[in-house]
C-alpha cells in the first residue's frame, strides 16, 4: 500500500492508503478528522465538501491518491486562531443548523460560493448555488439567511484588508 | 418564576452549535474503540424468496475476515425476533397478525435489502468485499408491493400468520350514526385519496458500534437512536441480548431522526450479538442505499372518503375507508400509526357529529413502514383538508368560509373519534394567515400571472394534530406496550451549577438550549451554569425519548416538576439560614430574598449549604437533587392554518411555490428562533411530499428510488422562504402551556400545496407527488373534458 501525503489544515499528513481509498476516508480514518461526513455515497448531498487547493470538492467522490500533494482544508481548519470564520458565526447567529450533520459540508460549500461569486449574494443565487447540498432539518430558510449575511461580512473583511 | 433574559420566550442562539460548526460533533460513526472491526451485511436482492442455500466458505477465507455469521446461528443463540409494541385488535376482537421478523433471515426473505448474513472483518472495505463473496442461492417467489393488490384473492401470501396478508381490520367511531347522517344528507362529496410512500432520510445514516467486554459480561452500544432507554429495554427484554444492567446504550450526537431512529433495527442488534460472538468491537454504518432499503418508510395509504352536508353546508358526517401498507414486517410502533395516530384526528378542526373509519393494514414485499414525522396525522390532515377544499368547490362556497362555518369553537370539545380538544382558536390562525397572504387580493395576482402565461392557484390547510405523546393510562388501554411519560433529574452541584438529566433526546431540536432556558427562567441562573445531559443509559434515569413532539410538552414538564421540588427545598433551607418564615422568601434573579428586609442569599450559597449540611432544618436531608416523572393527562393539540400560492407553467407542468404563509398555535413558546426552525424544516418535508418525494417500487418489489439520484429530496431551490406567525392559546394540560411544534409543518403543508395546484389547473385529479409530469398529465387529461363542456 503506497503512502499518500497531503497538507491538511496546514499540517502534513502521510498515511498508507489503498488505491480505492476515498479522500473522505483518508480524512476521517487516516487523519482522524471526523468533521467531514458521508451522507449519500453518490455525490449528491454535499455533507463531505472540503476544499482541495482552494476549491470545494466532494471528498466522497475523489480518491485520496488524487489529493496527493494537495493543500486540503476541512471544517476543522476553517476557524483561525480560535476565531470562528464569518460563515461559521453566521450559521450559528441565524440558526442555520439543527442536527449539524450536513453543516460542515454546507459551510465549506458556502465559503467556496462566496469566494467564487463575491458579495453580496441574493437569495435566488444562494438557492441555486446550494444545488449540491442537502439539508433535511432546516428547510434551507435560515441557511440562505446565514450565507447572505456571511457574504456581506466576508466582503467587508476583504475590503478592510485591501 | 423569577424571569430571565435568557428564559422562556428568549430568542437565544443555540449552545450546542459550536461543536457542530467547527467539525467537533460526536456522531456514532465518529466513535472508535481499540481493536474495532467492521460489519457488512449480506442482503437479499429479491423481494420475496426462499433461501435455498448459503455458502460463506470463500468469504471466510478472504483477507481480514473475522467471521461470517448467519441467521441459523442467531436463532440457535436464542436471539429474539423483532417485535411490534402496540397491540391492535380487529373489529371482530381478534388480535393483529404479527409475522415472525428475524434479524438475520435464513428461510424466507420478504423485502429487497433484508439481511441474511453478516460479515465481520478488520476494515470496512474487507467486510464489504467478503459480503459480496457470500453466495446465496434463492428460490424466487411472487411478490406484491401495492396494498390493494395484496388484499386481492390469489395474491402472494407473505406470512403464514396473516391470511390474505391482512394484519388487522379495525374501526373507530359510530357506524350507525354515520350511516344515518349520510341517509339524511343534502350533499355528499366522495374522493379517493392516496398518501404517497416516503423515506425519512435523516442526513446521518444509521450506525452502531457494539462493544462486548467479556470480563464484566457487559455490552456498550453507541447508536443512532431517538430513545436509547427504549432501545435498551427492547434489546434486553425482547431480543435477549443482555439484562438491562449489563447493557449500556449511548445515543451521542444524532444527525436527525424524523421517526426513523425510534426503532430497534436488525443491524444494531446483530452488531451486539456479533461483538460477543467474535470477541471484537463491531461497527456498522449504513450507506445511503442501505438506508433507503432498511430504514422504516412512512405513509402509504389508499383511502376512500365521503363527507355529508346538511342543506346549510354544515358537515353532518364523515366516512373513511383506509388501507395502509405496513411493508414486509410490523415495525416497532407501526400498528399505532394508521389507527390511533391517524383516525383519531379525522375530525380536523371541525365540529363533525358522526364519524366512522375502517382501517385495514396489510403486508407487502416492501420495506417496513412506521412513524415518519407526523405519523398518521399527516395522512389524516391530507385527507380531511383535501376533502374540505373539494367539498367547498362542489357546493360553490369559498373554501375559507366553508371551513369557518364548520370550526369547533367551544372547548373542551369531544370528537366522535376519542380525542378531546382542550383549547384552541381556529378563527384566529385562519384570520392571521388570510390577512398575511392577502386573500382578497388573490384574484388580481392570478390575473397578473395569467398575463405571464402562468396558472396561479391558492390552497388552504387548517390542520390539527395531537402530540405531547402521551397519557400512559390512555395509550395502555388502546394497546400500547409502554407508558409514555417522561423523566427528569435536576442536580444542583455544591457550587450552584446545575445538571439536568433528561429522558428526552436531542437530535437537532436544540434541547441543550431550550431546556436550559427553562432552568434559567425558574431559578434565575445564567444559561452558562446549566448543562443538559441526555442520551446515555448509564448517566440518565429511564426515559422514553423524543418523537411525537413530546419533548417540550412532556419532557420539559418533567423538568419543571423536578425544578418545583428543588426550588421548594432550597426555599425551605434559605428560610432556615436567614431565620425567616418560608412564606416571606422570594427568588429573584438567582437570589433568595426575605420580603421587607435587606436579607438575601444567592442561590449558589444555598446549594453549598445543602451540601456542607452544617446547618439544616430539622429532618432535612443533605444535598440538592430532585427527580420527577411527568405523565400527561391528555394529548396536546397544536393547530393552525397554512396558505400556499403556486404558479404552474402549463407548458411543462412545473410548479413553483411562490408564497407560503404559516400561522401556528403551539401554545407557550420557549425559543421562537428554534420553533421557527422546526416549522421551516417541517414545511419543507411536507412540500417535498407534495411535489417531489416518492418511494417507488416496480412490480417485482425493487425499490426504484433508492439513492439521492432517484429519490427527489427537496433542495434549496425547490422551496421558498416562508412567512411564519403564531397565535397563542395556552395548553391547559401541562405546567408550561406548551403544545409542541416539531411535526406541524410536515402535517399541515401537503394539502395546502395540492389544494393550490388543483386550484391553479382547474382539475382535482392529481395525486402526490405533483411532479411536473404528473401535473402536466392532469392538465392534459382535463382539457378534453373542459372542451366538451
Amino acid at each position: 500500500m503506497a503512502n499518500v501525503t497531503m497538507t491538511v489544515n496546514g499540517k502534513s499528513v502521510s498515511k498508507p492508503a489503498e488505491g480505492r481509498t476515498l479522500l473522505v476516508e483518508f480524512l476521517r480514518d487516516g487523519a482522524g478528522l471526523t468533521g467531514t461526513h458521508v451522507g449519500c455515497d453518490t455525490s449528491q448531498c454535499g455533507a463531505c465538501v472540503v476544499h482541495v487547493d482552494g476549491k470545494a470538492v466532494k471528498s466522497c467522490t475523489m480518491l485520496a491518491a488524487q489529493a496527493d500533494g494537495a493543500q486540503v482544508t476541512t471544517i476543522e481548519g476553517l476557524a483561525s486562531g480560535g476565531e470562528l470564520h464569518p460563515m461559521q458565526a453566521a450559521f450559528r447567529e441565524h440558526h442555520g443548523l439543527q442536527c449539524g450533520f450536513c453543516t460542515p459540508g454546507m459551510i465549506m460549500a458556502a465559503v467556496d460560493m462566496v469566494n467564487r461569486l463575491g458579495a453580496p449574494l441574493d437569495e435566488a443565487a444562494i438557492r441555486a448555488e446550494l444545488e449540491g447540498n442537502i439539508c433535511r432539518c432546516t428547510g434551507y430558510h435560515n441557511i440562505v439567511k446565514a450565507i447572505a449575511a456571511a457574504s456581506e461580512t466576508m466582503a467587508g473583511m476583504k475590503t478592510a484588508a485591501e | 418564576m423569577t424571569g430571565s433574559a435568557e428564559g422562556i420566550g428568549a430568542r437565544v442562539t443555540r449552545r450546542e452549535d459550536k461543536r457542530f460548526i467547527i467539525g467537533k460533533g460526536r456522531y456514532t460513526d465518529d466513535m472508535n474503540v481499540a481493536g474495532m472491526c467492521h460489519a457488512a451485511f449480506v442482503r437479499s436482492p429479491h423481494a420475496h424468496a426462499k433461501v435455498a442455500s448459503l455458502d460463506a466458505d470463500a468469504a471466510r477465507a478472504m483477507p481480514g475476515v473475522i467471521a461470517v455469521l448467519t441467521g441459523e446461528e442467531l436463532a440457535a443463540d436464542g436471539v429474539g425476533n423483532l417485535i411490534c409494541g402496540w397491540m391492535i385488535h380487529s373489529k371482530d376482537g381478534t388480535p393483529m397478525k404479527m409475522g415472525a421478523w428475524r434479524a438475520l433471515e435464513h428461510e424466507t426473505v420478504r423485502h429487497v435489502g433484508q439481511a441474511v448474513a453478516v460479515v465481520v472483518a478488520e476494515t470496512r472495505a474487507q467486510a464489504r468485499d467478503a459480503a459480496d463473496a457470500v453466495v446465496v442461492d434463492y428460490d424466487a417467489l411472487d411478490a406484491v408491493v401495492d396494498s390493494l393488490d395484496a388484499l386481492k384473492p390469489g395474491a402472494p401470501q407473505i406470512h403464514p400468520e396473516a391470511e390474505g396478508n391482512l394484519i388487522y381490520d379495525w374501526e373507530i367511531g359510530d357506524e350507525a350514526a354515520t350511516e344515518a347522517a349520510f341517509a339524511s344528507a343534502a350533499h355528499v362529496t366522495r374522493m379517493e385519496i392516496r398518501n404517497n410512500r416516503l423515506v425519512p432520510n435523516p442526513m446521518e445514516p444509521r450506525s452502531a458500534l457494539a462493544h462486548y467486554e467479556e470480563a464484566d459480561e457487559h455490552y456498550t452500544l453507541w447508536t443512532t437512536s431517538q430513545n436509547p432507554h427504549v432501545a435498551r429495554l427492547v434489546l434486553s427484554a425482547f431480543y435477549n441480548i443482555a439484562p438491562e444492567h449489563k447493557l449500556r446504550v449511548i445515543a451521542p450526537d444524532v444527525g436527525g431522526g424524523f421517526g426513523s431512529k425510534i426503532y430497534i433495527y436488525p443491524e444494531e442488534m446483530v452488531c451486539l450479538w456479533a461483538s460477543k460472538k467474535t470477541g471484537v468491537p463491531v461497527k456498522w454504518t449504513s450507506d445511503r442505499t442501505e438506508a433507503f432499503l432498511t430504514d422504516a418508510h412512512g405513509r402509504d395509504h389508499h383511502s376512500e372518503a365521503e363527507v355529508a352536508l346538511d342543506a346549510d353546508n354544515k358537515i353532518i358526517g364523515l366516512r373513511v375507508k383506509t388501507v395502509a401498507n405496513l411493508g414486509a414486517y410490523m415495525s416497532l410502533f407501526s400498528s399505532s400509526v394508521p389507527t390511533y395516530l391517524y383516525a383519531t384526528l379525522l375530525s380536523g378542526q371541525y365540529d363533525i357529529p358522526a364519524i366512522h373509519c375502517n382501517v385495514k393494514t396489510v403486508y407487502t414485499n416492501t420495506t417496513p413502514v412506521d412513524a415518519y414525522r407526523g405519523a398518521g396525522r399527516p395522512e389524516a390532515t391530507y385527507l380531511v383538508e383535501r376533502v374540505m377544499e373539494t367539498t367547498a368547490r362542489e357546493v360553490g362556497m369559498d373554501p375559507a368560509e366553508f371551513r369557518r362555518k364548520n370550526f369547533v369553537r367551544s372547548f373542551p370539545h369531544q370528537t366522535p373519534v376519542i380525542m378531546c380538544y382542550d383549547a384552541g382558536d381556529y378563527d384566529a390562525s385562519l384570520d392571521a394567515a388570510l390577512k398575511a397572504i392577502d386573500y382578497d387580493g388573490f384574484a388580481a395576482r392570478k390575473a397578473e400571472a395569467a398575463r405571464r402565461g402562468k396558472l396561479r392557484g391558492i390552497g388552504l390547510s387548517c390542520y390539527i394534530e395531537a402530540c405531547g405523546i402521551a397519557p400512559s393510562q390512555a395509550v395502555g388501554s388502546l394497546g400500547a406496550g409502554v407508558g409514555l411519560w417522561e423523566s427528569a433529574e435536576v442536580r444542583v452541584n455544591p457550587v450552584g451549577t446545575i445538571e439536568v438529566l433528561t429522558g428526552s433526546h436531542s437530535h437537532g431540536q436544540g434541547h441543550e438550549t431550550t431546556f436550559a432556558q427553562l432552568v434559567s427562567e425558574r431559578l434565575g441562573v445564567g444559561l452558562d451554569t446549566v448543562s443538559i445531559v441526555h442520551g446515555d443509559t448509564d448517566k440518565v434515569q429511564f426515559g422514553m425519548g423524543t418523537y411525537g413532539s413530546r419533548s417540550g410538552a412532556v419532557g420539559m414538564s418533567a423538568i419543571s416538576k423536578a425544578l418545583d421540588k428543588v426550588e421548594s427545598k432550597a426555599r425551605k433551607l434559605a428560610a432556615h439560614l436567614m431565620e425567616a418564615s418560608e412564606g416571606d422568601i422570594t427568588l429573584e434573579g438567582g437570589t433568595f430574598k426575605v420580603a421587607g428586609t435587606d436579607k438575601e442569599l444567592p442561590f449558589f450559597q444555598v446549594a453549598l449549604a445543602a451540601y456542607t449540611a452544617h446547618n439544616m432544618p430539622e429532618g432535612m436531608e443533605p444535598g440538592l437533587k430532585e427527580g420527577a416523572f411527568y405523565d400527561p393527562t391528555n394529548f396536546t393539540f397544536p393547530a393552525g392554518t397554512y396558505v400556499c400560492e403556486v404558479e404552474v407553467d402549463p407548458e411543462t407542468g412545473k410548479t413553483e411555490v411562490v408564497d407560503f404563509v404559516a400561522a401556528d398555535d403551539f401554545g407557550t413558546i420557549i425559543n421562537p428562533m428554534i420553533v421557527e426552525g422546526q416549522v421551516h424544516g417541517g414545511l419543507t418535508q411536507g412540500i417535498g411530499q407534495a411535489l417531489l418525494e416518492n418511494a417507488a417500487y416496480d412490480a417485482d418489489g425493487q425499490l426504484l428510488s433508492a439513492s439521492y439520484m432517484d429519490y427527489t429530496m427537496p433542495r434549496a431551490d425547490d422551496v421558498p422562504s416562508y412567512r411564519l406567525m403564531t397565535t397563542v392559546t395556552e395548553c391547559p394540560g401541562n405546567p408550561l402551556g406548551m403544545k409542541g411544534c416539531g411535526e406541524a409543518g410536515a402535517i399541515g403543508s401537503p394539502p395546502a400545496v395540492i389544494n393550490a395546484i388543483t386550484d391553479a389547473i382547474g382539475t382535482n385529479a392529481l395525486e402526490m407527488p405533483a411532479t411536473a409530469a404528473n401535473v402536466w398529465r392532469a392538465l392534459k387529461s382535463a382539457q378534453p373534458a373542459q372542451a366538451a363542456e
